[in-house]
This record gives structure tokens, sequence and C-alpha cells, in this order.
């Protein structure tokens, strides 16, 4: 071979790879990238049943109902809307009732958000960045959220619960 | 008085390295031996004055000074030592300066050991050190000092985050940094190969260890930091696709292929230009995930504290030094001569296979991980991107790549024979097909893709092992004569045959733990038993005691197998007062490389716990394979042709000029 065809053979081969690669990236992001929706979004979104999304907004203080066998069901609250959310598993420790939370999973049938991972990633003072962001933009944002700023240099962990 | 000490030893290291980053360049171009000598003074100047100042950091933090900011936020009297001392990087301020300090670290040891490195070479590489070292300082000294003093100091601290009072904190960052910023030395080697446009396999030697070395404490620090997130965080996963865990696994990648593409510049003198591509990539990608993680862009474990003027301020630090060094390639890479031919099958054809699909399942990876924090800066839509993602598009980018491993080192230099390397591995096959058809046949109705999977792990066990085989004749001649040959072989041969094995065993591990995980899910009442796998775990009580900054409820469970006692677990969870936060602590039953895993929930107001339960099948695979793998770094490192040292540079005739 001389040098043109060897250096051919190379740019082709490295084109074939980038081309797969591309396709596989392509092929993934549409099945498997998910929306970030609060309550509100998710009703006026008309999200279809079935099609996963992650759910953010502040646990309804009050609605936490503890069921057997680690079912849990709570509401999600952004202020203007809530939707009602269903889980089953053990929830991470910073779960608690009017702190912010989010939860992926899909819609059922009934309207019912069933979660299949709920991440709170908090302390006393801190939201998460998601729930925080889409509060603002709604006018919903209460400055005592924040007013600790340096409580959270060092925010409590992302922690999880997924069945 | 320390504090102030310590502000002052890193101000001052800040000048040291702002005559570090000119006068040995101008040395370079004046031909001033002296003015090039400089480098190395204040290159050790600076690693002595960093020192100091981590030192005071760390004093500071043992003496619980809490009128120092950065103290009294992460730190408590009461808090054990150790996590005292390892608290000292366990936020953003503490962090950085680690960050600079290993940084001055690997700039004094290039200094200390690079005696044998011609002289301008040297000057070139020390002064591209202190240019990032200076912006770093200067970082650190504008947006995040963290000796800065409160008015009136408080009593008590606020206590450091619960999750990293943890003997991983004292382990992983470090190594992680080791990783990071060593990788900023083949960056800098690259740069200075630029400037001075000469560039020869001396250059290749050079920079291999020094890349070795950051590889090594990378696989080590993202091992590490995957098996602590698996123990810690309490549900059993030991890698979640966060972006924080990209941002490693990029640099890691990137540098990867660096290894193997600086053999080919090394042994062939060829792909220079792509190496010096892959250096300046693989150190950008480590300022990239310090970006992502020190900036405040995401939320994850690691984003201490979210200040936008550090990340602007880290953002221009990124573009500087990535653009720069990017449109400095542009400029001076095709005065660069291309090196030896070879064709397409061969050894250096296999390492650019190699090349190829690592960097292309870096770009996945990158993709991933910046897509959803572009597409939300253009139009402001939240996305995530999981775990599917990646499984879809790195797997099957690794499944040609782990093909091609056992072929590689098979293959002669310059014009390979595939037949007589399929040959060879004939025995890795037919071991690969048997293992495929025993894991089907014992698991039959499950998974079809696992067996197959695992099949590949075998090859490429298999494969390491019959290049070693190959190498010592084992079979064709006396056992004697082979076990000689065996001793005789460099110990870079045997150092491919492990990391290559410790890829096939990492890969036995996660098909195993995904695939075969058991897990029991529930509450229990003191005397009830679970079962998961064939174990009975039977909760014999909670009880509550007290540690030095926390409350912690311990839950006893006896486990049998069998009717057979075998051991007892404690799995509890801590509520630490200060923070006011609690953490689960899991516990862990090792037997053989399988792991049981109990973690706690919370408990119902009739005593009963929620636990988790995990049967973990051959878990602990999955970081035996990169110890393997970092294993072999250091057998090649430690081989006779990097410890005896570089060879004189070719001669100045056959030297490549720049294109001034």
């Amino acid at each position: 071979m001389t040098r043109k065809q060897r250096r051919l053979t190379m740019i082709g081969g490295s084109l074939a790879v980038l081309a797969v690669a591309a396709a596989l990236v392509l092929n993934a992001m549409r099945d498997s990238i998910v929306f970030f929706s609060t309550p509100t979004m998710a009703a006026e979104k008309q999200i279809p049943t079935g099609k996963r999304f992650r759910l953010g907004g502040l646990v309804q203080p009050g609605s936490l109902v503890r069921g057997d066998n680690l079912a849990v069901n709570f509401s999600v609250a952004d202020g203007a809307a809530t939707l009602p959310v269903s889980y089953k598993g053990i929830l991470p420790d910073l779960f608690r009732e009017g702190q912010g939370v989010v939860a992926e999973g899909a819609l059922d049938a009934s309207g019912v958000f069933r979660a299949d991972t709920v991440l709170a990633k908090h302390d006393e003072t801190y939201m998460p960045k998601d729930v925080a962001d889409a509060l603002k933009k709604q006018g919903h944002w209460k400055d005592d959220y924040g007013a600790k700023p340096s409580a959270s240099a060092a925010p409590a962990p992302a922690q999880g619960a997924s069945k | 008085m320390i504090a102030e000490a310590g502000h002052y030893a890193l101000v001052l290291a800040l000048a040291l390295a702002l005559i570090q980053s000119t006068v040995p360049i101008a040395g370079a171009r004046w031909g001033d031996a002296a003015l090039m000598n400089v480098a190395r003074s204040t290159a050790l100047a600076q690693l002595l004055f960093v020192a100091v100042s981590f030192t005071a950091l760390v004093m500071l933090h043992v003496s619980s000074d809490f009128s120092v900011v950065n103290v009294f936020e992460n730190s408590h009297s009461t808090k054990p030592l150790i996590y005292k001392v390892t608290g000292v990087w366990g936020n953003h301020e503490g962090s950085m300066l680690l960050w600079v300090a290993i940084l001055a670290l690997f700039g004094g040891l290039v200094a200390a050991f690079g005696n044998n490195l011609p002289l301008s070479l040297r000057a070139h590489v020390l002064a591209v050190q202190a240019w990032i070292a200076a912006a770093f300082y200067l970082f650190i000294l504008v947006t995040s000092n963290p000796f800065l003093r409160i008015g009136s100091p408080p009593i008590e601290g606020r206590d450091l985050n619960p999750v990293l009072q943890d003997i991983g904190l004292a382990v992983h960052p470090p190594m992680l940094y080791l990783g990071y910023v060593g990788f900023s030395i083949s960056f800098s080697f690259a740069v200075a190969a630029l400037l001075e446009g000469r560039i020869d396999a001396a250059w290749a030697r050079w920079v291999r260890p020094w890349t070795l070395v950051a590889w090594i404490f990378l696989t080590l620090g993202i091992a590490m930091g995957s098996y602590w997130a698996y123990y810690e965080l309490g549900w059993g996963g030991w890698w979640f696709w966060d972006p924080v865990e990209n941002a490693s696994l990029m640099p890691w990648l990137a540098g990867t292929a660096l290894l193997h593409s600086a053999v080919v510049m090394e042994k062939r003198n060829a792909l220079k230009v792509w190496t010096i591509l892959l250096s300046i990539l693989t150190f950008s990608l480590s300022l990239l995930g310090t970006f992502l993680v020190r900036s405040g862009v995401l939320t994850s474990v690691h984003a201490f504290a979210t200040d936008p003027t550090r990340g602007v301020f880290i953002l221009l630090i990124l573009c500087l030094f990535i653009g720069g060094s990017l449109s400095l390639y542009a400029w001076r890479a095709s005065a660069l001569k291309q090196g030896g031919l070879f064709a397409p099958i061969s050894r250096e054809g296999a390492l650019v296979l190699n090349n190829l699909f690592l960097t292309t399942a870096c770009a996945t990876v990158f993709i991933g991980t910046l897509y959803p924090l572009a597409l939300e800066v253009l139009t402001s839509d939240k996305i995530s991107v999981g775990a599917p993602f990646f499984n879809l598009t790195f797997g099957p980018l690794f499944v040609p790549l782990m093909m091609a491993m056992s072929f590689g080192p098979l293959l002669a230099w310059k014009r390979g024979d595939l037949l007589g390397a399929a040959q060879r591995l004939t025995a890795a096959g037919i071991a690969a097909l048997i293992t495929i058809a025993v894991v089907y046949a014992w698991t039959y109705g499950g998974s079809t893709f696992a067996p197959l999977a695992i099949g590949l792990a075998i090859f490429v066990i298999a494969g390491a092992v019959t290049d070693l085989a190959e190498r010592t004749a084992l079979f064709r001649v006396p056992f004697a004569t082979a076990m000689q040959r065996a001793r005789g072989l460099p110990r870079a041969t045997w150092g491919t045959a492990f990391a290559h094995a410790g890829v096939g065993v990492a890969l036995i591990g996660i098909i195993c733990e995904t695939t075969w995980n058991s897990e029991y899910i529930g509450t229990l009442k003191p005397s009830d038993v679970a079962k998961v796998a064939g174990y009975e775990l039977k909760l014999d009580g909670v009880t509550q005691r007290q540690g030095p900054n926390f409350r912690e409820m311990i839950a006893q469970f006896t486990v049998s197998l069998d009717g057979e006692q075998l051991s007892v677990m404690t799995p509890s969870k801590r509520n630490f007062t200060t923070r006011g936060s609690s953490t689960t602590e899991a516990a862990l039953l090792t037997r053989g490389a399988s792991q049981l895993y109990i973690s706690l929930g919370e408990t119902t107001n009739e005593g009963a716990v929620a636990v988790r339960i995990y049967h973990k099948p051959l878990v602990l695979l999955i970081w035996w394979g990169p110890i393997l793998m970092a294993f072999g770094g250091m057998l090649s490192l430690s081989d006779r042709r990097l410890r005896v040292g570089a060879p004189k540079p070719a001669k100045a005739s056959r030297a490549l000029q720049a294109a001034e």
C-alpha cells in the first residue's frame, strides 16, 4: 500500500467509528432523555401517561401518608399546582415535608405520578437547584429559603432512593 | 498568626510562579543557561511555600481555630482528629489549596528529577507549569481564600458534612487530584514541544512515566470514589453516570489513549502530532472536571459552594488554557514532521484503533455530560441524561475495543499478521466460548446478554495470559526455561498483561453485579427474618449509642446460611446534632468476591425498621479490576527502560525545526 492508501484506510476507519458513535448518541438521545417539570408545567404540558420525566417541587406539608410495606404517598407542590406522587421503597434521609424534592417516574392512568426514584438534596436551607430555579421563575421563591447561604457552604449531598 | 503566615506563603508562591512563568522562557530565547536554571530553583521554592501554606491550614483545622471562616464552617471541636485533617480538603477552599499543592509537588518533582532533560525543554516545561500554577493561585487568593478571619470568633464550629466524615475522604480526593493534576505534566511537555517546535522519540520517553503516574493515581482515585459511594450513600450503587463522575472518567479515557499513543511515539516515532493533541486534551478535560465540580453549575455531592464569581473565574482559566493551547497547536503542529510508516494491521494500527475507540467513547461521555448544560443555557429546558444514555452509547463502543485488546499485543510492529494472532488466540477463544456455554446453561432462562459479556471478559483475561505464554514459549520449551524467560521479560510486558486482565476482571464484576443482584426491601421487627439469595438475616434488635459528634442507632443482624450461623452485621444510622442531618452506615459482609449489604431506612412507630438488603455477587471484582490495572501500571513504571532514563535526543541536524 502507498502512504496515501494507508492514510485513506485510517481516515475511512475513523470516520466509520465516528459515524457509528454519532448514530448511537442520536438514538440514545431520542430514547433516554428525561425532562424536568414542576407540577404546574406538568399540568400545562399535558404530559402523556407513561412518559418518564423528573418532577420537582416542595413536599406538601401534611400530605405524607405511609402505607404497608414501604408504600409512600405524598404530594409535590410548587405554589400553583400539586401533583400526587406514589412511591414504594425507602425515602432518602433528607426527605421531609415542606422541603424540596425531585422524583423521577411517570404518570399513571389515574393521574398519579409513580416515582421509581426520589432524590432529596438539601440541608435545612438548601433547595435542589432545579426546584429553586423553577420556583424563582414562577415567583414563588421566598427569600428565607436562601437566607443563610453560608450555612449551606457544604450542602448535604445528593441522597437518593431507588427501587 | 498561623492563618496570616499561610496566606502570605501563598502570595509568595504566586510571586515565584510569576517569575517562573517568564524568566526561563526569556532565558531559552536568549540561550542563557543561568536564566533557564531559574525555573528549577523557583519550582522547588514554590513547592516549599505551598507546602507551608497547606500545613498552616492543616494546623488551623487540627487546633480548631474557629476564628478562621473555613475552619468554623467545616470543623467541630469534638470531631475525631483524622476528620479534622481530612476536613481540610472537604470544602471548596481547602480542596483548591490541595489542588495547587499537588501541582507544585509535580513541578517540584520535574525540577528535582529532570536533570537529564535538555535545559531548554525543562525551562519551557516548568514555565508552562508555572502559568497553570499562577492562574490557580490567583483564583484561590481572589475568590476562595481559605485563611479569611471572622471578626468575632464563635465558640463552636458548624462541623463537616457528615457524609464526608469517612476514611474515604482521606484517600479519594488526594488520589484523584494526583491523577488530574499529574496530567498537567504531559500538558506542559506538549506545550513546551510546540513552543520549541521540536519533538522526538526521547520526548515520548520522558512524558510516558509522568502520564503513567497520573493514570495510576486517577485509576485508583476513581475506583476508590466508586467504592466510597457504594458503601456510604446506602443504596448500593457504585456508578451513577453523575456529571461529576463523568468529569473524572473523561480524563481517564483520554489519558488511557495518551498512554497507548505515547508507546507508538516512543517505539516507532509515529503519531507525534496526535500524541501532542491528546496530551493537551487530557489535561483540558481535567480542567473541565475542575470547572464542572468547582463552579457550582452542577449540583452534586462534590459541589461544596456556589458562588458565581468562582464559576466565571474558573471558566476564564479554562478558556485561556484550553483555547490557548489548542490555538498554539493549530499554529505549530504542522511544524512537527510526520514519523514512521506502518500498515493498518500492525501493533501501531491496533493502538490507533484503541485510541479511536477510547476518544470516541470519551466524546460520547462528553456529549452526555455537557448537552444538558448547553441546552439549559440555550433554551432553558431542563433535561437529565441518565444511565440509559451512557449504557446505550458507551457500552457498544467498548465491546469492539475489548475484542481488539487481546489482538494488539500479539501483533508485530510495522506489519502484523492478523491470522497468526488469531491462531495464537484460539485457546483464549475456546475458553471464552466454554464460559459462555457454562454461564448460559447455569442461568438458563435469564439474560442472554450477560453470558456473552462474561465470555468477552474471559477472552480479554485469557488473551492477556496468552500474550505472556507466547512470549515465554510456555508449553513449548521446558518449564524451567519458560520461567527463566518470564523473569527476563520486560516489566512493561507484565504491566500490559495485568492492566488488560484488570479490564476483564472489572467487566465480570460489573456484569454479575448488575445482572444477578438480589435485594430485599421491607420493614423488619426484632426477631424477624429476611431471606436474600439463600442467606437468612435475623434482626436481633436495635440499640442506641453516643458517638463523638453524633448519636447512632445500630441494628444487629445475625446472618446464617443453610442454618449455619456465619456472622453478625451491624448497619447503623447516625444523627449529627450540629448539622441536624443523618447518614446511613451500611454493613457489609464479604464472602469471597461477593458481598451482603444492609442499610437502614426510617423506623416506624411500632418499632419496625425499614431495611434494604442486597446480595451482590462478585461485586468486589469491580474494584479489583482497577487495582490490577494500577498494579500493571506500576510494573510498567518500574521497567528498566524508564528507570535508566531517556536516551539523548535526536541530533540537532535531524531535529525538526520550528516554522518561525
